[in-house]
């Protein structure tokens, strides 16, 4: 089981995401005295009733003075089983790619529904991107229980229409926990509220989960991002690539094909600063050096010759617009970051526009704008080397930018090489 | 056989990965450097995400003046061992060019002035991408803050308008005159470096560990007796057994009581602390429950 886990909130405006979390830091005492004053003091300050436990992540003026979140915030926590990686994300629709920001690299997904609202188009709609983020356990948190008086039909109504959307997503592994982030039912201790609710509590839930079989151990992937020449008297015939294990289980000896250029040669040497190793996974950070000397460089890919991935200038992929100044259309053309393979794109094709509520394709669809997603084509000036985003988060991932302003535009998640 | 990263090797392979990335997209950035822990832990990492080679980078330190000499010495020593070429920006300079005015009365500090210093050594330098050491649990704006930090052409941070950041690509392109401030140990807490410097036997300065100094209390914090600082009525010099748990200006940097000596005491004394590191020891945050996000916006670390 992996000791970091990294989860990120998710779900609608006012559903109690940073509350929830300020409440699992208080009730873990991972709350130092001087912020806990704080936060105490603002609250008093700004007159409300309870301390203010969203005041724990909600960091930037603009946040605290609009009682919303803007954008994530990252905190950190460790119980004697975990160390926990937290990404508390706006509910805002206008904020949604910094949502796409903080759930893109979790393994899992708080997603709080307000017991008293149920499922509403703001909770569908993350609950997709967490889908399609692959995001592999969903925990899907019933909050302010409080509020309807822990009444165990309120929790199922949210559990049952929430089942029936998720029947239409991918989601590995899916569980339901009746909470009260305000008052701490079932978030740190099970609480006396709800005798009818047999399962664990949040922190005893994340504390469990397993994470293990979340990585690819399989597909060896090494994206080449840097060439490592020390030109030193003593090193003086050194080359080595660095990089990031984006799949699979490396080891000397191990015969390897470099793309794009085809060439074979075989594992010399697995170097890090501590000296050579046995085995490279992911997501370790190594140096590999090749028998044979090959012309390599930033952006190309090491893999094994009987397993590699795509190779093509066409690629079929689901994105997320996150630009509020220009819509994703045919014919317009972008930077891609792969990897560490950078290249230009041109879109070919918009194949359809997903309806978040419905899950409906428009198919007529012509564009797409911020905060929807669709289905895409696009064509690179040079070859990537992918997979599909659901075998290899590392190597199905990219991001789209615009030349003129720099803006990041789009998060992509490959499906494969387009057809015909 | 399990293939399973313990959670510092995780967060090293994270930093590294980051480290490297800078060195292939930028062309020039630097590594800014304070003696302080962090940092100390951040030019480790760049030492090992380039080995056997150096690293490609100049280590930039904005010099106040008002240092501890311990760190000074340590600074110097360091950067000679990695081989990296040290590149010293004085804020007293800066007051001596007239570009800042020199803060008076007990409570002047340097700590504002630092910005400027910096954005001109970035300008002198042509520097497109800094990294620093800042760590997201330090602060509650620093927890906002991405991996990489846009910054426009006065150095500004505009907490409203981030770029979105996902997965590990991150997004390096910039116009002439911004550049980007990247945090490649964003991710780590103050327990964390400690448990690095502990396992990778990394040395610090001594100011770290228990020592004994003469100190007076102000604002409920400890600070060092220097020549800095003019002491106010009632502020008694007295001698103290303390340490730092961060390292900065002298003149705003806090003690704390403490009689740990060795790094092992030190992580039982951070792992049991109800302080944060910033709370207890520095007098730049205490000044407004903004204090941190202001500075930033105006382009500080
Ligand atoms: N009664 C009750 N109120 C709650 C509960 N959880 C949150 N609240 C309240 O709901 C309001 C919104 O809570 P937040 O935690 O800021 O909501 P959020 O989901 O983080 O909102 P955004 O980040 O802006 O999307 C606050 O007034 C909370 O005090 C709960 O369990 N019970
Ligand atoms: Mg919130």
């Amino acid at each position: 089981m992996s000791e970091i886990l990294r989860f990120a909130t998710a779900g609608s405006v006012d559903d109690g995401k940073s509350t929830l979390i300020g409440r699992l830091l208080y009730d873990t005492k991972s709350i130092f005295e001087d912020q806990m004053e704080a936060v105490e003091r603002t609250s008093e300050k700004m007159g409300t009733e309870h301390v203010n436990l969203a005041l724990l992540t909600d960091g930037l003026r603009a946040e605290r003075e609009q009682g919303i979140t803007i954008d994530v915030a990252y905190r950190y926590f460790a119980t004697p089983k975990r160390k926990f990686i937290i990404a508390d994300t706006p509910g805002h629709t206008q904020y949604t790619r910094n949502m796409v920001t903080g759930a893109s690299t979790a393994d899992v997904a708080l997603i709080l529904v307000d017991a008293r609202n149920g499922v509403i188009e703001q909770s569908r709609r993350h609950s997709f991107i967490a889908s399609l983020l692959r995001i592999p356990h969903i925990v899907v948190c019933v909050n302010k229980m409080d509020l309807v008086d822990y009444d165990e039909e309120a929790f199922n109504k949210v559990k049952e229409e929430f089942r029936e959307f998720a029947m239409r997503l991918e989601v590995p592994d899916l569980s339901f926990i009746p909470v009260s982030a305000l008052v701490g039912d079932n978030v740190v201790d099970k609480s006396a509220n709800m005798p009818w609710y047999e399962g664990p509590s949040l922190l005893t839930h994340l504390e469990t989960i397993h994470t293990a079989s979340d990585r690819n151990m399989v597909d060896v992937r090494f994206p080449v991002q840097y060439v490592i020449r020390p030109m030193s008297d003593e090193y003086h015939d050194y080359r080595g690539y660095a990089g990031t294990v984006a799949g699979g289980v490396m080891k000397p000896g191990d015969d390897v094909v470099v793309l794009p250029s085809g060439f074979e040669s075989i594992i010399k040497s697995i170097d890090t600063f501590e000296g050579p190793v046995d085995e490279a996974f992911a997501p370790m950070a190594v140096t590999v050096r090749l028998n044979d000397e090959i012309d390599i460089s930033r952006g190309d890919m090491i893999c094994r010759p009987n397993n590699q991935p795509i190779v093509t200038q066409d690629v079929d992929a689901m994105i997320c617009w996150m630009d509020e100044t220009q819509s994703l259309s045919p014919r317009k053309k972008y930077a891609i970051k792969h990897t560490s393979r950078a290249a230009r794109v041109m879109i070919k094709d918009i194949n359809y526009r997903l309806d978040i509520n419905t899950l409906h394709r428009d198919e007529e669809a012509t564009e797409i704008k911020l905060n929807e997603i669709g289905r895409i084509s696009f064509r690179s000036t040079l070859p990537l080397f992918v997979d599909e985003y659901r075998r290899n988060r590392e190597t199905g991932s990219f991001v789209l930018i615009d030349e003129a302003s720099n803006a990041t535009v789009a998060a992509g998640m490959i499906l494969g090489e387009t057809a015909g | 056989m399990t293939y399973e990263l313990s959670h510092l090797r995780e967060l090293e392979a994270e930093s590294i990965h980051i480290m490297r990335e800078v060195a292939a997209e930028f062309e020039n950035p630097a590594l800014m450097f304070s003696g302080g822990k962090d940092s100390i832990v951040m030019l480790r990492l760049a030492e090992k995400a380039f080995a056997p080679a150096k690293i490609p980078y100049p280590v930039l330190h904005v010099d106040t003046g008002h240092n501890f000499p311990e760190v000074i010495d340590f600074r110097d020593r360091r950067t000679a061992e990695v081989g990296a070429r040290l590149i010293v920006a004085s804020v007293q300079d800066t007051i001596n060019a007239g570009r800042v005015v020199e803060e008076t009365g007990a409570r002047a500090s340097r700590n504002r002035l630092q910005t400027t210093t910096l954005l001109d050594a970035i300008e002198e330098h042509r520097f497109d991408a800094l990294f620093g050491g800042a760590r997201r649990d330090e602060e509650k704006a620093r927890a906002k803050e991405r991996v990489y930090s846009f910054r426009d052409d006065f150095g500004q941070w505009d907490p409203k308008a981030q770029r979105p950041e996902l997965w590990n690509l991150y997004n390096g392109r910039i116009k002439m005159g911004e550049h980007i401030r990247v945090f490649p140990i964003s991710n780590w807490t103050e327990l964390d470096i400690w448990q690095y410097i502990a396992d990778d036997g990394i040395e610090i300065p001594s100011i770290y560990f228990a020592h004994k100094r003469n100190v007076f209390e102000r604002d409920g914090m400890l600070l060092a007796e220097n020549d800095f600082v003019e002491r106010m009525e009632g502020e008694n010099v007295y001698e103290e057994v303390v340490r730092y748990r961060t390292v900065g200006d002298i003149t705003i940097t806090g003690a704390v009581e403490s009689g740990a000596d060795t790094v092992e005491k030190i992580i039982e004394e951070v792992a049991a602390t109800r302080q944060t590191e910033r709370g207890a020891t520095r007098a730049d945050d205490r000044v407004s429950e903004a204090a941190m996000e202001d500075r930033k916006k105006e382009g500080y670390f």
